[in-house]
């Protein structure tokens, strides 16, 4: 449209300097606290990178390069359930398709670093047309339907995967070499941590992408969004098929380490994961995704040190529904969320209401 | 019925509906309505509580689907259309009951607004640029609604009046070529509704746009209106100027006479 947007006839164009002062002063206040995050983000990342050049902990190292992987799974299922509003119970076969993908590639072929990137990328390619599939199939209807037909489909790929032994050797699994240079514990946590680094990066942008807005605008009132205009299914089906491409991602990562894979990647565990720790990090925020990742596999690993003191610690699924619980009693909106909205109300209490920011 | 449509038939509708009928169960809430909305006039729908004054906006607008009859639209048939691509033809409604994004924060409602007025669909890699102008867009409407020291509060927690003023900040960014006002006075405090008032008269004076305004304020609908529609029992009873309204027997017997209950229980 070529017409200008409608202007206040009766006020002059420019706001009035008081006004303009204190919008000034809050746009200041974003940018700082969007500056904050950067700064905060970076430091972070420059720590962890200089991790391997202070300590050859194999312990920290193996637990932090799970952590990576697992942030970055987690980080995909914000997006639809903390971005969007999607709920998918089937989240884990994008991500047994990167890992299957990557696995079979290095097995079948030789183990070089190329291969492993053609494997990232097939799984990635993969898992965005399935996720496609699905969404077109699901995705117009109620949102209910998502969710059954996701865990539809993670069942029928379980399936498949079990049965179609001649190629994945069913749940027994297989191993498989990886390329000589990841073979060292410190240089495949690095690119663990880089590739987090830049799955958080892509999605943020993402996310803060008109397009993304737009998903969140769907989260809050789907009606409405539609009678500003915007057509609502394209916008579901482009954040299922994102996230299906990062669950891929970290799928391929996690074979990697383990040099081995199996039917579990298929599993409704690996669906759960995501899920508690989306949840518990705090939903809608993609770093609340990276805490709970972080806290659940941090707890994982304290549960199972704790085996030894006492037979019930084996139980660790117990605590992690105690964790839970806990965690939803304590930190309603996960994490991220409470942190934040205590950080708000704490600097509302130091700095009194601004007498300008009244209505006149 | 007629005779206040044949004083402007000159100009073409911009908006026309032929015996349009929406049935829930065996209810008819809105029943054969031909209506034609005059291009750039100023038309008032009234009517008591449950005639149908929401639901034929529904129609209108998309929300709802009708059992029978046609829309016309710039010419165009339009009764199948989605409310997306009605939205985008111009076709812009206000809601009745708030309805905006109550997590997001007040510039960002509006803001969202403005990017689908501007076209920007697709656009996942985004231009921060591009962001910044729709938001300086989306501030000057904040500042003639007055809400420019809400900006970054989430909608959520705006008072109920300040939510309507929203809800009419985010159609003006639409930019519409039909604007649909649902009672947009409704729940506010009687020292802002000149403000709103405000804001609806400078639309009209400009002239470029129609607008179809459900009221219950008479002195308000008076004032505005070029015609008046009412409603009774899903039924148009009546179509005219203000004053052939005014004067209608059947207006007043079945309808104006219950109004001034309507309004002392408002």
């Amino acid at each position: 449209m070529s017409r200008t947007p409608l202007q206040p006839r009766s006020e002059p164009a420019a706001p009035p300097k008081r006004a303009r002062s204190v919008m000034g002063r809050l746009s200041a206040l974003q940018g700082r606290s969007s500056r904050t995050h950067n700064v905060v983000v970076l430091l972070l990342f420059v720590l962890l990178a200089a991790l391997p050049a202070v300590s050859d902990s194999r312990s920290l190292f193996i637990l932090l390069t799970q952590v990576f992987i697992l942030a970055v799974f987690a980080m995909s299922y914000d997006l639809l359930l903390g971005f969007t509003g999607i709920v998918s119970f089937g989240h884990a076969m994008f991500f047994g398709l990167g890992a299957y993908s990557t696995g079979l590639f290095l097995s079948r072929f030789e183990a070089t670093l190329p291969m492993l990137l053609l494997s990232v990328i097939a799984g990635m390619a993969l898992a965005a047309a399935l996720s496609y599939l699905v969404g077109v199939l699901s995705l117009r209807l109620k949102s209910h339907f998502y969710a059954m037909l996701t865990l539809a489909f993670a069942g029928l790929l379980l399936v498949a995967a079990e049965k179609w032994r001649s190629l994945t050797k069913g749940s027994d699994g297989f191993t498989f070499a990886i390329p000589e240079p990841l073979k060292d514990r410190a240089t495949l946590y690095l690119v663990c941590l880089c590739t987090l680094a830049a799955v958080y990066v892509a999605l943020r942008r993402f996310t803060r992408s008109p397009l993304g807005s737009v998903l969140q605008a769907i989260r809050e009132n789907e009606q409405r969004t539609e009678s500003l205009g915007y057509r609502i299914v394209p916008y579901k089906i482009a954040a299922s098929v994102v996230a299906g491409a990062a669950a891929s991602i970290s799928g391929s990562l996690y074979v990697l380490t383990l040099r081995f894979v199996n039917t579990t990647v298929f599993s409704m565990d690996m669906t759960l994961n995501a899920l508690l720790m989306t949840i518990i990090g705090g939903v809608g925020t993609l770093y609340g995704a990276v805490i709970g990742a972080a806290v659940i596999e941090w707890a994982h690993q304290l549960l199972t040190d704790l085996a030894g003191v006492h037979p019930i610690f084996e139980r660790w699924i117990i605590f992690f529904g105690l964790l839970y619980i806990v965690v939803v009693l304590v930190f309603p909106s996960g994490i991220a969320g409470t942190c934040a909205s205590w950080l708000s109300s704490m600097r509302r209490r130091r700095q009194p209401e601004d007498p300008e920011e009244e209505r006149p | 019925m007629n005779s206040a449509k044949a004083a402007r038939s000159a100009a073409p509708p911009i908006l026309e509906t032929d015996r349009l009928t929406v049935a829930f169960g065996g209810h008819a809430a809105v029943r054969e309505v031909s209506l034609a909305v005059t291009d750039r006039s100023f038309l008032s729908i009234i009517g008591p509580n449950g005639a149908g004054k929401t639901t034929l906006f529904n129609l209108l607008s998309g929300q709802l689907k009708p059992t029978s009859g046609r829309i016309t639209y710039k010419g165009m048939d339009i009764t199948g259309l989605p409310s997306y691509e009605r939205t985008r033809r111009g076709i812009g409604r206000s809601f009745q009951l708030t309805h905006v994004f109550p997590r997001l924060s007040v510039l960002e409602n509006i803001r969202l607004a403005v990017q689908s007025r501007a076209g920007v669909r697709y656009d996942f890699f985004s231009s921060l640029r591009r962001h910044r102008k729709f938001e300086a867009e989306a501030e000057s409407l904040l500042e003639l609604m007055r809400l420019t020291g809400k900006r970054n509060s989430p909608a959520i927690q705006l008072a109920h009046g300040e939510k309507r003023k929203l809800e009419i900040a985010m159609l003006l960014a639409l930019d519409s070529d039909l604007l649909l006002l649902d009672e947009p006075t409704a729940g506010i405090s009687l020292e802002e509704v000149p403000a709103i008032l405000e804001v609806i008269r400078d639309v009209k004076r400009q002239g470029s746009r129609t607008i179809v305004l459900i009221e219950h304020k008479m002195e308000m609908v008076l004032d505005l209106s070029d015609e008046i529609a009412v409603l009774y029992q899903g039924e148009l009873l009546a179509h005219g100027t203000p004053a052939a309204i005014m004067g209608n027997e059947t207006v007043q017997s079945a309808y104006l006479g219950g109004w001034y209950d309507d309004a002392a229980e408002a």
